[in-house]
């Protein structure tokens, strides 16, 4: 369907004080409009003028294009003390402008973004991070005092969730951390192969992946893949429930969101993560034993009598430990942006990013403390 | 006669197997408040989803003038509803931007407009429904009644032929939900569009209705149509006048019953 329109016009003709405006044509979003600058400077140069008519015989279609001319051409007139007859457009328009005048500007409700001094930024900015600290800590306290509850039996949450959250956090995860582990020792086997070929000591790369796996990569890496896909859902779900009020309704009914919404995520994830941390250690070494025995002239029997002589259950500890503080770490991150989440759909997707991003923050540091003091305590 | 507006042709609706309405027969002439009424779980909110191209029918059609929704390709679809504007049931705007960004954005999307003329018609919309000056604000910030309101600023912003509602006053206070069906009213007087509502408002539905449309969950089909006023004075199907009445004319009934029992004992 294509229909053509007039063109658009606006006639004026002054007669002593008075201004009649002539509008013809179809006054509609596609079209050309005339400009109304001359006009609106006519109203604003020319003190004689009091009064404006309108006469609409030619005028054709219209919608909102020729309301927003309307509305500045009455505006300019109000503010001019010109009289603006209305009574001769058509009854639509009048309808319509009554009801954009019937509530008048909320002036206070405008804002004016101003430019704030950079002194100004830094210190919100300090302050801010003193409150995101200082919600940390609240944050931590309490969930130790969750725990506490749970330790002396009395934090009520229901067991299926926790059954639910083990199976989401464990079990759907196997396949990711198959692929990326045995990814891992692949490339460390690789790597490292090269470098120890040149001496002919490739039987040394059942040492090294062993010991990388087990002390450091197998853990670090399901924590890196757990924070991606666990920590990022947890934030998503607590952060949507905050938005739809579930969350209100449980305090309401008198559970702690600490303990029903948190404490059974976060025990899934310190009961799972250690599982997932061997699985994990295991898989890298296949994939290294993949590599060596593939491309390195050793069997698979020597490579994995090498491998049993090079990790000590010290190792095994080392990368247990470690595995289970970051669980530790992926379940507050992500259920602390979950539980500080705004009530909006934008809000949702910012706890989910920001819990990603801590989450990650968190891991390598508590890494690097943990290797740092694993080295000078000699284990 | 000019053609009716929008008429559906014979449509059944379901999800999978599941068969919600069926043998929808009727039009929406111009100009009319168009309510579609039933209880809870009939199917009101799907018809609308039908009627705005979000959910394709199971069979028949939905005509817009003379062209087919569903039978036309995506193009013209999006031409067609392009000529329509939807109020969500909680105003659905999007909260990463402002109430100007909300309303901007069709409007900027669609025609070819300027920026400064994007403003005149973003302040003007506002102030249409009672929020000029709330230009900055983001819809969290604001009541859920002037999230509606808001909501129905951004429906209009193309100047739609015609207005879709989705229960526009629940959650609603009475005085508000009465100022929201006044506005609906002169908006439909002024602007000449045509509005369908999905609403079980009694008070709107008689106050604002001029044609309507019953659905019944139980023989899942339309088992009334006509204005609101009308089907309350000339219905005889109990299911349609219990609802008109709130079920209060059978409790009446009920009661009198029961009172005559007492006086007989």
């Amino acid at each position: 369907m294509i229909t053509t329109y007039q063109a658009c016009e606006i006639k004026i003709v002054q007669q002593e004080a008075t201004l009649a405006l002539a509008l013809a044509g179809d006054w509609v979003l596609d079209a050309d409009t005339p400009l109304l600058e001359p006009l609106l400077k006519q109203m604003l140069k020319d003190s004689s003028i009091n009064r404006l008519v309108f006469s609409t015989d030619a005028l054709g279609r219209w919608d909102s294009l020729l309301m927003t001319d309307l509305i500045r051409i009455i505006d300019r007139g109000a503010h001019e003390g010109i009289e603006v007859d209305l009574s001769t457009l058509p009854e639509g328009i009048q309808g319509l402008l009554s009801l954009v005048y019937a509530v008048p500007e909320r002036l206070d409700a405008k804002r004016h973004d101003t430019k704030r001094p950079w002194l100004e930024l830094i210190g919100d900015g300090a302050i801010s991070a003193v409150h995101e600290v200082s919600s940390l800590l609240t944050f931590v306290g309490e969930t130790v005092l969750s725990v506490g509850a749970l330790v002396r039996g009395k934090a009520r949450f229901r067991m299926i969730d926790l059954w639910i959250n083990i199976q989401d956090c464990g079990p759907s995860a196997v396949p990711i951390i198959t692929l990326i582990s045995f990814l891992i020792g692949l490339i460390l086997a690789f790597v490292g192969a090269i470098q120890l070929a040149l001496f002919g000591a490739q039987i040394y790369i059942a040492d090294m992946v062993g010991l990388g796996m087990t002390r450091e990569m197998g853990g670090f890496m399901a924590a890196i893949i757990m924070s991606g896909r666990t920590g990022a859902a947890f934030a998503a779900q607590l952060g949507t429930m905050q938005v739809n009020s579930e969350i209100d309704a449980l305090k309401t009914m008198g559970f702690k969101p600490m303990e029903f919404l948190v404490l059974p995520r976060m025990l899934a994830l310190i009961l799972v993560m250690p599982m997932l941390c061997l699985y994990a250690d295991l898989m890298g070494i296949i994939g290294g034993s993949l590599v060596t025995v593939g491309f390195f002239d050793v069997s698979v029997l020597e490579y994995f009598d090498r491998t049993a002589d090079a990790i000590h259950l010290k190792d095994l500890i080392v990368g247990f430990t470690k595995c289970s503080v970051f669980g530790v770490l992926i379940a507050l991150s992500g259920c602390m942006r979950g539980m500080q989440c705004g009530r909006s759909a934008s809000a949702v997707g910012k706890a989910a990013t920001s819990a990603v991003v801590s989450c990650i923050v968190f891991i390598v540091i508590a890494d690097s403390i943990m290797t740092l003091i694993c080295n000078r305590l000699g284990v | 006669m000019t053609p009716p507006c929008l008429a559906i042709k014979n449509m059944t609706m379901a999800y999978g197997d599941f068969v919600i309405q069926r043998d929808l027969d009727f039009t929406i002439n111009r100009g009319d408040i168009f309510i579609i009424m039933g209880g809870s779980g009939c199917g009101k909110s799907t018809l609308l989803m039908h009627l705005i191209g979000l959910q394709r029918p199971a069979k028949g059609q939905v005509f817009y003038g003379a062209e087919s929704l569903w039978e036309a390709d995506i193009d013209v679809r999006q031409r067609i509803l392009n000529r329509t504007g939807v109020l969500f049931q909680s105003g659905a705007l999007l909260s990463s931007m402002t109430l100007a960004e909300n309303i901007a954005l069709p409007i900027s999307q669609h025609t070819k407009l300027g920026a400064m003329r994007i403003r005149q018609i973003v302040s003007y919309k506002l102030a249409l429904v009672g929020l000029a000056g709330f230009e900055d604000y983001y819809p969290s910030e604001i009541s859920g009644g002037m999230q509606k309101r808001a909501g129905l600023a951004r429906a209009m912003a193309l100047d739609p032929e015609i207005l879709y509602f989705d229960e526009p006053s629940a959650g609603l206070d009475p005085i508000s939900a009465k100022l929201l069906d006044d506005l609906i009213r002169s908006l439909r007087d002024n602007l000449g569009s045509t509005v369908v509502m999905v609403t079980h408002e009694l008070a709107s539905i008689f106050a604002i209705g001029t044609n309507s449309v019953f659905l019944d969950s139980e023989t899942k089909t339309m088992i009334a149509q006509g204005s609101p006023k009308q089907l309350l004075a000339e219905s005889i199907d109990p299911k349609v006048i219990r609802f008109l009445t709130r079920g209060e004319m059978e409790e009446n009934g009920l009661h009198k019953t029961n009172s005559q029992e007492h006086s007989e004992l």
